[in-house]
C-alpha cells in the first residue's frame, strides 16, 4: 500500500511532446515508473522516444485512457492551457473508468482558471487533482516506483514515512532527512505553492492515517493562507500516527510574495509563527531548521514506540 | 500587479460603475485646470501611490526630511486650497503605515468631485483560498481599517461566496444589501453596482478589488469613492490593456530585473545575501540564517533549471545591495545539477570580482562533482554539508570582519 498511487501505477503524460514533458517522462522511465503514453492535441498517432522505451501519443485523454487503462496523468502543458487540460483529464477519467489521479506540475496558471478547474474536479467523486505548481507525487517501490513529477528519484527509498509539502526543494530536504535516520518513504506528495490547488494537507493526512504502510508523517508548510492551521486542528482530532512539521517563512516580511504565488502574509494573516503555534498546539513537533527534521522525527518515532 | 486609484476609477467608469468625475494630474497647473473643469464646490485632492493609508499618512520633503503636511488626501473648498495641497503633495515623500518608513514619492494626483455622503461602507472582492471561490466582504464600518474591524467587531463583516461561472445572483446581492441596512433605491443601486463590479473582477482577472469607502449619498445612490485594484500576474498574458497600466516607478527596480531574468527576488534589510533553488527552501534559508544570529539581505529563488548565466545575474543582483557583507548559496540539486551550479558560482565570482565571504552548500544530483569543482578552485569559497552548517559559517565569517 501507499496513498493514491501504487508503485506500478500506469501513467499518462499530458504535453508529452513538449520539452518539459519529454524530459521528465524520460526521467520517470529511468526511475522505473510505468509511463504508458501521452497526449498532445494534434500529435495523435506519433510516438515519443523516452530513452528506454517509445510510447504512443494520442490527441485526447479519453482515447488515451481507453487504450491504456491509465491510473494517473501528469500535466506539463503551459499555464494558459493547463486549466483546460485538468478539466479534460477529469472528464476523461470519469467517463472511461470513474477514477483517476491528475498531477499538475505547471507553474503560473491564472488563479480564476484554477477556481474553475478545482470546482469541476470537486464535482467528480472518483477523481483527484494534485497541484498545480508542485513537484508531483512519488511512491518509491522495491525496484523503482511511481515517480509522477519532477523530483529527483534517486534520493528516495521505499519505507514508512509519508511526506506532504507545499514546497519542492524543501520536500527533497525532508526526504533526505528521513534517509539520514534510516527511514524510507511510503508516498511523498507536493501539494504546491499556489493559492488555489486541488489536494490539500488534510486530504493527505487523512490518507496517510488510513494507509497501513505509513507509520508517521512529515508535513512541510509555508507562509500564506490558513491550510496549516486547519490541518493542525484536524490532526488534533483525528490523527493517531505521529506528525512532525516545518514551516518556511519565519523571516518573510508582510505583503511580499515570496516566490510562490500563494506565499504571502496579507492583512497580518498567514504568518509562520501562527502556523507553528497551531501545529505545536495540535501535538505536531516542529523543527526550527530543515536540518533538524530527521532528529525531530526520530524522537517522535521513539516516543511512539516505533524505533 | 497593482494600479493607481485613478486607473481603477477609469476601469470602473468604462464598465458603467458609479464613480464621481475626476481628473488625473501630474502638475499643480493641471490640478488647477482640473478644478476649473470639474466645477464642483468641493473637490478631493488625492495622492496616488500604490499603498493604503494615504489619508492618514504624512508628507515629507525628500531632500531635507522636513514635514510638509499631514494627510495625503485633502478636501479642497477653493482654488487656493487645490493649489496649496497639490504643491504640498507633488514631488514629496508620503509615509503611510503601508509604505514603511522610507515612504513613496508622489508623482501623480487625482482631483475628484465631491458628493454629499450619508454613510460609508466597506466592500471587497477577493479569492478565498480555503473555499477556492471568490468571496465578497462588506461592512457598514466604511473608512476603517478592515483588519481592525475583523479584530474588534467581526460580526460587522458580511461574507458571501460566489460561483465564478454564474456570478453574483440578484438574490445574493439583495440579501447582502439588506444585511448592510440598505433599502429601496439604495438597495437597487447596490445590487446593480455589485453585479457589475463582480463581472469586472472576473473579466479582468483581478486578485483583489477593495472599495473603502463605498458611500451612500443623501439621494440614496451608491458610489465607489475608492478603488484599490490588484491583478493576478499569472493572467496578465490575456490582458494587454491592464499591462499598459503598470507603473514601474512604484516597484523595486532590482525585483523587476530579477523577474526578467526568470529569478524571484525580494529585497530585505539584512546583510547576508542568499541564492537558493526553490521558494520554500529560499525562505527556510533566510529563517536559518536568522536562527544563527544573522540577518538575510534578500529572498532569491533561481528556480528549478537555472543556467550559468542566471546564476551570474543572481549574484550581480544580490551584490547591488550595498548592505550585503557575505553570501550563502544553498542548492538542493534535483533537475538542477550541482556541478553546473558550482561552475556558475566560480565564473560569477570571478567576473564580478567578489571579495565578500561566500559559503556554498550543495546537495543532491552530482554534488560530489560540484564540491570537487569548488575545492579545486583557488577562490575563497567555503563549503558546508548542511544548511545549518552553512548558516553558522556565513554568520561567523561576517562577524569576523567587524
Amino acid at each position: 500500500m501507499a496513498i493514491w498511487i501504487e508503485e506500478d501505477a500506469k501513467i499518462l503524460v499530458q504535453g508529452i511532446t513538449g520539452n518539459q514533458g519529454t524530459f521528465h517522462a524520460t526521467k520517470s522511465v529511468e526511475f522505473g515508473s510505468n509511463i504508458v503514453g501521452g497526449v498532445t492535441p494534434g500529435k495523435g498517432g506519433q510516438t515519443v522516444d523516452l530513452g528506454q522505451k517509445e510510447v504512443p501519443v494520442w490527441d485526447k485523454m479519453t482515447v488515451a485512457i481507453e487504450a491504456t487503462d491509465a491510473d494517473a496523468s501528469v500535466i506539463y502543458v503551459p499555464p494558459r492551457f493547463a486549466g483546460a487540460a485538468i478539466i479534460e483529464a477529469a472528464d476523461a477519467f470519469n467517463d472511461v473508468k470513474g477514477t483517476g489521479v491528475i498531477v499538475c506540475i505547471t507553474e503560473g496558471i491564472p488563479t480564476l482558471d484554477m477556481v474553475k478547474a478545482t470546482a469541476h474536479v470537486r464535482s467528480i467523486e472518483g477523481v483527484r487533482l494534485i497541484g498545480p505548481n508542485c513537484p508531483g507525487i512519488i511512491t518509491p517501490g522495491d525496484t523503482g516506483g511511481a515517480k509522477i513529477g519532477i523530483m529527483p528519484g534517486h534520493i528516495h527509498a521505499k519505507g514508512r514515512i509519508g511526506i506532504v509539502s507545499k514546497s519542492g526543494t524543501l520536500t527533497y530536504e525532508a526526504v533526505a532527512q528521513t534517509m539520514s535516520i534510516d527511514e524510507g518513504q511510503s508516498t511523498c506528495v507536493g501539494i504546491g505553492g499556489d493559492p488555489v490547488n486541488g489536494t490539500g494537507f488534510i486530504d493527505c493526512l487523512s490518507a496517510f492515517e488510513k494507509d497501513p504502510q505509513t507509520a508517521a508523517v512529515v508535513m512541510i508548510g509555508e507562509i500564506g493562507g490558513s491550510a496549516e492551521e486547519e490541518a493542525a486542528e484536524w490532526v488534533a482530532e483525528n490523527m493517531s500516527k505521529p506528525v512532525v512539521g516545518f514551516v518556511a517563512g519565519m523571516t518573510a516580511p508582510p505583503g511580499k510574495r515570496m516566490g510562490h504565488a500563494g506565499a504571502i502574509i496579507s492583512g497580518g494573516k498567514g504568518t509562520a509563527s501562527e502556523k507553528v503555534a497551531a501545529m505545536e498546539a495540535a501535538g505536531i513537533r516542529c523543527a526550527n531548521d530543515p536540518s533538524e527534521i530527521g532528529a525531530v522525527l526520530l524522537k517522535s518515532l521513539k516516543d511512539a514506540g516505533l524505533r | 500587479m497593482n494600479i493607481h486609484e485613478y486607473q481603477g476609477k477609469n476601469l470602473f467608469r468604462d464598465a458603467g460603475l458609479p464613480v464621481l468625475a475626476g481628473v488625473h494630474c501630474t502638475s499643480v497647473e493641471q490640478a488647477l485646470s482640473a478644478y476649473d473643469k470639474l466645477n464642483s464646490k468641493v473637490v478631493a485632492v488625492k495622492s496616488q501611490i500604490h499603498a493604503g493609508g494615504r489619508g492618514k499618512g504624512t508628507l515629507y520633503n525628500p531632500v531635507n526630511g522636513d514635514e510638509v503636511m499631514q494627510g495625503g488626501v485633502k478636501i479642497a473648498f477653493s482654488r487656493e486650497d487645490v493649489e496649496n495641497y497639490s504643491t504640498n503633495i507633488l514631488g514629496n515623500n508620503l509615509v503611510t503605515k503601508q509604505t514603511g518608513a522610507s515612504g513613496k514619492i508622489v508623482n501623480n494626483l487625482y482631483i475628484e468631485s465631491g458628493c454629499a455622503i450619508e454613510h460609508e461602507y466597506y466592500l471587497a472582492i477577493l479569492v478565498d483560498r480555503e473555499e477556492k471561490m471568490p468571496l465578497i466582504m462588506a461592512s457598514t464600518e466604511g473608512g476603517m481599517d478592515i483588519e481592525e474591524v475583523a479584530e474588534s467587531n467581526p460580526e460587522a463583516i458580511h461574507k458571501v461566496h460566489v460561483d465564478v461561472n454564474s456570478g453574483v445572483t440578484v438574490e445574493q446581492a439583495t440579501n447582502l444589501a439588506h444585511s448592510l441596512g440598505l433599502e429601496g433605491n439604495a438597495s437597487n443601486s447596490f445590487v446593480e453596482m455589485l453585479q457589475g463590479l463582480f463581472t469586472l473582477f472576473v473579466e479582468k482577472d483581478c486578485s483583489m478589488v477593495e472599495i473603502n469607502p463605498l458611500v451612500r449619498t443623501e439621494d440614496d445612490t451608491m458610489i465607489l469613492l475608492d478603488a484599490k485594484v490588484g491583478f493576478d500576474e499569472n493572467a496578465l498574458f490575456r490582458h494587454p490593456d491592464i499591462v499598459e497600466l503598470r507603473d514601474l516607478s512604484e516597484e523595486e527596480s532590482t525585483e523587476i530585473r530579477a523577474k526578467e531574468a526568470g529569478l524571484s527576488y525580494v529585497k530585505l534589510d539584512g546583510n547576508i545575501g542568499c541564492l537558493v533553488n526553490g521558494a520554500g527552501l529560499a525562505m527556510a534559508t533566510m529563517d536559518v540564517i536568522k536562527l544563527y544570529g544573522g540577518e538575510p539581505a534578500n529572498f532569491l529563488d533561481v528556480g528549478g533549471g537555472a543556467n550559468e548565466e542566471q546564476v551570474k545575474t543572481a549574484f550581480s543582483i544580490i551584490l547591488e545591495d550595498p548592505n550585503v557583507k557575505g553570501i550563502l548559496v544553498n542548492i538542493f540539486g534535483g533537475i538542477m545539477r550541482c556541478d553546473i551550479i558550482a561552475r556558475g558560482v566560480i565564473s560569477a565570482t570571478q567576473a564580478l570580482g567578489l571579495e565578500d565571504p561566500l559559503v556554498v552548500r550543495l546537495v543532491g544530483t552530482n554534488y560530489e562533482e560540484g564540491r570537487a569543482i569548488l575545492a579545486a578552485s583557488d577562490l575563497n569559497i567555503h563549503t558546508a554539508e548542511t544548511l545549518a552548517e552553512g548558516a553558522e559559517k556565513i554568520v561567523s565569517l561576517i562577524g569576523g570582519d567587524e
